[in-house]
């Protein structure tokens, strides 16, 4: 095995899944001819023809409302947005159709539709190509979210989405696409959803992580590591379905929980996570939980770095919950 | 416009029966509101030619993605009266298990998708579900039900792009019935008609008398075989007129005249169609009587039945959320398990 990157693992899951079933079709923007504008897709359109793999107008309702449209005849297609932040129009394609389908037709009509989306901040994209709205589908019943951090995740994790039976919102961390780098297994080799990984051990402070911010926070553990302080680096894969279990037992050997996202922190996922730890872990807890997140204002360009979860801000955060008795 | 007698003497018949019967369960179904024993209605009256004439029209392996207006499309599709009337009640029977309000309903079995409220969501699923027929090689069509204020929807533009892009069979089946909710047709677009909006996508558009059942079967027929033939997407305009409110929830005196609704009174599509089958002598009066009376009974052993079922049990709550429950949907079932138990919940 060699070392791939991010992005190679969501093409590699992409191939194997549309050369094992030719249920498994693939629309977007630019997705085709041109291999996607990250190439998530490429090579694609080469391989499996026009008619698997469908050049879309620009039209990001479009796209999902065809998706799901097809998804109701049984095939499985993966939708590609090309920005997290384009993904407004299709909101309502996405929370009033696909994430109630099976829902409102008592199990008639199920919609397992998987919707890609490059998201998060750290490539200077400004406004709109910046955003972490994980929240606003974390809070859709109906709805799995599956956020990669590693090659080998997102190739598994994609593999599992497109053979879910429900609709699920992939997002990829594009700030890592060609960073992140590792072996990944060869063929239809999954990693199930609910599931969290242990990215390192540690036995004084808790770090909950998903997309881009694993890298950091385990580069924040590594900083601290040098004072003394063990931190746990927990990557939570996906965020619905929750794993619960993992955050519970980790809480509970640590008694301290930093949670780190890029999305600003007021109604984030971190605040359900904060709530999940307290509701369950409260006499456990020897400091109160913290979150270490983007900050309640719009994405901001110049200022990015200032804006993002750094490594120093993190490891500050784990040092300060470290250091509360 | 072509003659009635091309269409087939069975299917007329059919279709005012069809008509009779949509109109009545449609009668019913506002009165059981008015009394309370069901929550919501949405009427369909003065569509009936319309509704019925596109239904009957389609084969039964077209795809269907209605509305939540489309009881006439629903009964030629064969949908059981019983099976609707168990979703107006929302009791143990019903498909959907009593998740959705009157007339948002679907069924796999009659390839007749679950409605939604959103307007114009529909459109752009119809174009995904032809594209999966063409996918597969099935021969079919995939018709979205919608009226003249889902053309303004953003859905609706999308549909028709894609459908025109992809030259995919769909025809898009616009019931212009004058008013969305409040807004009259001619303050929903400045264009001077809805079918000449197809033009700009690039393929047909088609204005029919929507309360000339025959007219309307003969178009969408027409739509169908081109659609078929690997010609493209129809836009088909039924023009027609909603005599009743926009649901029961609404009441249409307070934005138009008395004299309008009476004016499309005098066009009424089932009075049309009798007055063609009487003049060829396929039904007599005795005849019409005996289909009245049929679809009364009918749709009164239809309510009846409804009306015993009991509610959804409570735990149904919780299915169908996802395939499987994760855990902390599971961990709430059994937390809303022990409130039922203690009597802190009362079904």
């Amino acid at each position: 095995m060699t070392d791939i990157t991010l992005i190679q693992g969501v093409n590699q899951a992409l191939k194997v899944a549309m050369a094992k079933d030719p249920d498994v079709v693939v629309l977007g923007e630019d997705v085709g001819v041109n291999g996607g504008v990250f190439r998530a897709t490429d090579g694609l359109y080469k391989e499996f023809g026009e008619k698997r793999v469908l050049d879309t107008p620009l039209s990001e309702n479009g796209i999902i409302g065809m998706a799901i449209g097809m998804a109701l005849q049984g095939l499985k297609p993966v939708a590609e947005i090309q920005f997290m932040d384009f993904i407004y129009p299709a909101f309502d394609q996405i929370v009033s159709e696909a994430a109630k389908f099976r829902y409102r037709s008592g199990g008639e009509f199920p919609a397992h539709v998987v919707i890609r989306t490059p998201y998060g901040g750290g490539i200077k994209g400004g406004l709109y190509h910046s955003q972490s709205t994980e929240q606003l589908f974390t809070s859709t019943p109906g709805l799995k979210v599956v956020i990669p951090s590693t090659p080998a995740d997102a190739k598994g994790l994609l593999l599992s989405a497109i053979f879910d039976e429900d609709p699920v919102i992939f997002l990829e961390p594009k700030r890592i696409y060609r960073t992140s780098t590792g072996e990944v297994p060869e063929g239809d080799v999954r990693v199930p959803f609910g599931k969290a990984r242990t990215v390192k051990e540690g036995a004084d402070v808790s770090v909950f992580a998903y997309g881009a911010m694993v890298p950091q926070s385990l580069q924040a553990a590594n900083v601290v590591e040098k004072m003394g302080i063990h931190a746990e680096v927990i990557d939570l894969r996906t965020l619905v379905p929750l794993d619960v279990d993992a955050i519970v037992a980790s809480v509970e050997k640590t008694g301290r929980a930093v949670i780190v996202h890029e999305a600003p922190k007021f109604s984030g996922f971190g605040a359900e996570l904060s709530a999940t730890i307290s509701e369950r872990c409260l006499y456990s807890l020897k400091a109160p939980v913290l979150r270490v997140t983007g900050y309640d204002t719009p994405f901001p360009y110049a200022l990015e770095n200032l804006y993002l979860p750094s490594v120093d801000r993190i490891a500050r955060g784990i040092e300060r919950t470290a250091s509360t008795s | 416009m072509s003659e009635a007698t091309d269409v087939p003497k069975e299917i007329m018949v059919r279709g005012f029966r069809l008509m009779v019967l949509g109109r009545t369960a449609d009668e019913r179904g506002v009165n059981l509101q008015r009394q309370g024993r069901i929550g919501f209605y949405v009427p369909m009256n003065g569509q009936e030619a319309a509704q019925v004439g596109c239904g009957l029209a389609l084969e039964e392996k077209d795809w269907i993605v209605p509305a939540y207006r489309e009881i006439g499309v629903a009964l030629s599709r064969g949908i059981p009266l019983k099976t609707l009337f168990d979703q107006f009640y929302g009791n143990s029977s019903d498909v959907l298990k009593g998740r959705q309000m009157p007339c948002h309903y679907g069924y796999r079995d009659y390839r007749y998708v679950t409605a939604s409220s959103p307007v114009g969501t529909q459109i752009i699923l119809a174009a995904g579900l032809a594209q999966a027929s063409v996918y597969r090689g099935e021969k079919v069509v995939s018709v979205p039900f919608f009226g003249d204020g889902a053309t303004s929807s953003s859905d609706f533009h999308a549909g028709m792009n894609f459908a025109g892009v992809y030259n995919l069979p769909v025809l898009f089946f616009c019931q212009n019935n004058g008013w969305a909710i409040s807004l009259p047709r001619e303050k929903q677009t400045r264009s001077s008609s809805l079918a000449e909006k197809a033009e700009a996508y690039g393929f047909r558009g088609v204005q029919v008398d929507g309360n000339d059942f025959s007219a309307v079967y003969k178009v969408v027929r027409d739509a169908r075989a081109q659609a078929l033939a690997g010609k493209g997407p129809t836009l088909i305009e039924a023009v027609t007129f909603r005599m009743g409110p926009h649901s029961t929830s609404d009441d249409p005196t307070r934005y138009r005249k008395q004299e309008t609704v009476a004016s499309w009174k005098a066009k009424d599509p089932i009075e049309h169609l009798r007055e063609q089958l009487l003049a060829k002598g396929w039904i007599t009066e005795e005849g019409i009587e005996q289909v009245q009376e049929e679809a009364k009974r009918e749709v009164q052993s239809a309510i009846d039945a409804a009306e015993k079922a009991p509610p959804p049990e409570p735990t149904t709550l919780f299915d169908d959320v996802f395939r499987d429950r994760p855990k902390l949907l599971e961990e709430q079932r059994s937390e809303f398990m022990e409130l039922l138990k203690e009597g802190v919940l009362r079904p």
